[in-house]
């Protein structure tokens, strides 16, 4: 026996291909979708690898720092170091903002770290070129996606920065490229207000006349002074030493500190279950969405090329054919167009998968997933076009 | 007359029930011996048509007999189980148009039914090429039917309706959409063909061309057939 659906396509395979590629390009959008949710979870991972820490110890009650604002004092690294189990304690600050570069403005996570050498937790693990910061000011190492340079100067609010290193896949949970600058620094950009509202705050207090007393004029510069630094940070970030289990140290912080202390599994579920969950929602609807279109583009296509050949279907009958070749024929079809389309959809987005502005990871379980879910969706959409088929009556082909 | 070939006594067909019943066929009779073929010929609406497809078991008489070859296939309700099997095996279908299956080339279009039945895919096409020599397309066979002429395509489709040998052939204005020299040949074929692989074959035709080269034609009339001779001139 040949293959009727075969020789069809072969036949109209004109048809096949252009409607092929027309599903192809939907279903490249599709796993593209399915990429950026990908991406997104990995970003977040990526984030929480590179910070190198074992633990995340933030203001009470909240879920910072990516999650939530949280501000605890710098000194409270110090108070943590003393506890046991605790190797290293870092301050650290994040801070989305706009970064400039000449006329131009890049989104960035900036973030202070602390001083110290390589590895204190916090500090990009890796650099693809140049050097880490080595002075307490000015001195900046960016990720690659941000597009800046070796060399380049960098406006951060007031001050100027020089690219001193360059690192890769440093991104922020919402994709942003991150710049790192010194603790001091941020704390500084953090904070900084414009001169005018520096001013204005000094006249205030000028005008206060408990700070400002005749003959105490020391009192005042310090008050002032106070008012313009920060002494704030976002979170310490906490290894735990060997021998330790972070849960029962993160424990010992809570109990202790009256700081809320989470380790990287649920660090992870607040990223993935609160942060990107209403995003990956967003996306579910559209792949749900995406597949009935794909369905209903498939019956619509099946059903055509199936009416197109009533006649032939009717003749087919009346000499003889059984329903299960005309219904294989028709179904065959339907899955070759599908197998077409995935091909078509997983080169497109092969390559346009690094095109995108945000990372976007294509898992070979959401192609396997994905070609699965087109070979039944197509299985299901050829029904129509089967049912019609197998209610043609073989005496139409004898005519009136 | 030899009992092979078709028989059908009091073959009765309804449409419908009640006040819309329309009785097509009122006690059908007729015979064809194999190797014959035969005009069936009649006004519109007489049941031509419904006779043809009552032969061809794809609609269910409502009374009477029928015969193809040396199987009763009907008799007050069918004797068949596999209507479908039946109609591939026993009997060979030729239409007005030629209804060839556009995305076969010549050969498979012929070897289909072979192939359906189960023959083996060469020993399928070695039949269908033996007939498509015998009617003379045997050089266009690794053509599409799209790129044959009409008079090519109709032959094609008797080589269809002959592949399997059918004991029967039932052909339904064959010659309708041909000149008149066309028209002969097709007729001419069917009767060498009737006689080489003892076929019975009847041909409903309005065709004034081709009426004249009957031995025998079935007249019907308000569902009823009256058998006459036909002046047998043979084909020029
Ligand atoms: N499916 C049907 N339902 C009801 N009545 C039908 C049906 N098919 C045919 N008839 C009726 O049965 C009668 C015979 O029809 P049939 O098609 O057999 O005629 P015919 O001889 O083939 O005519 P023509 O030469 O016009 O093709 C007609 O009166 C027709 O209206
Ligand atoms: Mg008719």
């Amino acid at each position: 026996m040949i293959s009727l659906a075969g020789r069809d396509i072969a036949h109209s395979w004109g048809k096949f291909v252009f409607t092929g590629i027309g599903l192809g390009l939907l279903l490249g959008v599709t796993l593209t979708m399915a990429g950026v949710y990908r991406g997104m979870v990995d970003d977040g991972k990526a984030l929480l690898d590179n910070s190198g820490a074992d633990l995340w110890v933030v203001q009470k009650e909240t879920l910072g720092p990516y999650a939530e604002s949280s501000s605890l004092n710098d000194d409270v690294y110090r108070g943590l170091l003393a506890m046991p189990g605790i190797a290293r304690a870092a301050n650290v600050t994040y801070l989305t903002m706009q970064v400039r570069k000449d006329d131009r403005d890049v989104r960035a996570m900036v973030v202070g770290i602390a001083p110290g050498e390589p590895g204190t937790p916090g500090w990009p693990p890796y650099l693809v070129s140049g050097r880490q910061i080595t002075r307490s000011h000015y001195e900046a190492v960016a990720d690659v996606a941000s597009g800046f340079k070796l060399g380049d100067r960098l406006k951060i609010r007031r001050n100027q920065y020089i690219v001193v290193g360059l690192t890769r896949r440093m991104v922020s949970s919402s994709g942003d490229p991150m710049v790192f600058i010194p603790l001091k620094d941020a704390q500084e950009a953090q904070f900084l207000k414009d001169n005018d509202a520096i001013w204005r705050s000094r006249r205030r207090t000028e005008a206060n006349p408990d700070f400002n007393r005749p003959g105490a004029s020391d009192l005042l510069d310090a008050v002032i002074a106070s008012q313009s630094t920060n002494a704030f940070v976002n979170a310490v970030l906490v290894t735990v030493k060997p021998g330790y289990a972070p849960d029962e140290v993160a424990a010992s912080i809570r109990r202790w500190k009256r700081f809320s202390a989470y380790t990287r599994p649920q660090m992870e579920g607040i990223l993935i279950g609160k942060l990107i969950a209403t995003s990956a929602k967003q996306i579910g609807m559209f792949l749900v969405i995406l597949a009935i279109v794909s369905a209903a583009i498939v019956a619509f296509i099946i059903y055509t090329l199936t009416m197109d050949k009533i006649r032939e279907i009717a003749v087919l009958k009346l000499i003889g054919t059984r329903n299960r070749t005309i219904a294989a024929m028709i179904m065959q079809q339907a899955l070759a167009l599908g197998a077409i389309g995935f091909a078509v959809g997983r080169i497109t987005a092969t390559y346009t998968a690094p095109r995108f502005p945000k990372y976007v990871l294509l898992v070979p379980l959401d192609s396997i997933i994905g070609f699965f879910a087109v070979m039944v969706i197509c299985a299901l959409a050829s029904l129509i076009a089967i049912r019609m088929a197998l209610q043609v009556d073989p005496a139409e082909a004898i005519g009136g | 007359m030899s009992v092979n070939g078709i028989q059908v006594e009091g073959l009765r067909k309804r449409y419908g029930e009640g006040d819309t019943a329309v009785d097509a066929l009122k006690g059908v009779d007729m015979q064809v011996a194999p190797g014959e073929v035969v005009g069936l010929i009649g006004p519109s609406g007489s049941g031509k048509s419904t006779l043809l497809k009552c032969l061809g078991a794809v609609i269910d008489p409502t009374a009477g007999r029928m015969v193809l070859g040396d199987e009763v296939i009907y008799d007050g309700g069918w004797k068949v189980r596999d209507l479908r099997a039946l109609r591939r095996d026993k009997i060979g279908f030729v239409f007005q148009a030629p209804y060839l299956i556009p995305f076969l080339d010549v050969l498979d279009n012929v070897a289909l039914l072979p192939m359906l039945a189960g023959v083996p895919n060469d020993e399928a096409r070695a039949v269908a090429l033996e007939l498509l020599t015998a009617l003379d397309v045997q050089h266009r066979f690794r053509a599409m039917p799209s790129q044959l002429s009409g008079g090519e395509q109709q032959r094609v489709s008797i080589a269809r309706g002959l592949v399997n040998r059918p004991p029967v052939i039932l052909a339904d204005e064959p010659t309708a959409p041909l000149d008149s020299e066309r028209a002969m040949a097709v007729i001419r074929i069917l009767n060498d063909m009737a006689q080489k692989y003892e076929t019975a074959v009847i041909v409903v035709t309005h065709d004034e061309k081709i009426i004249p080269t009957f031995k025998r034609i079935y007249h019907i009339r308000d569902g009823v057939t009256h058998e006459e001779r036909g002046e047998g001139r043979g084909f020029a």
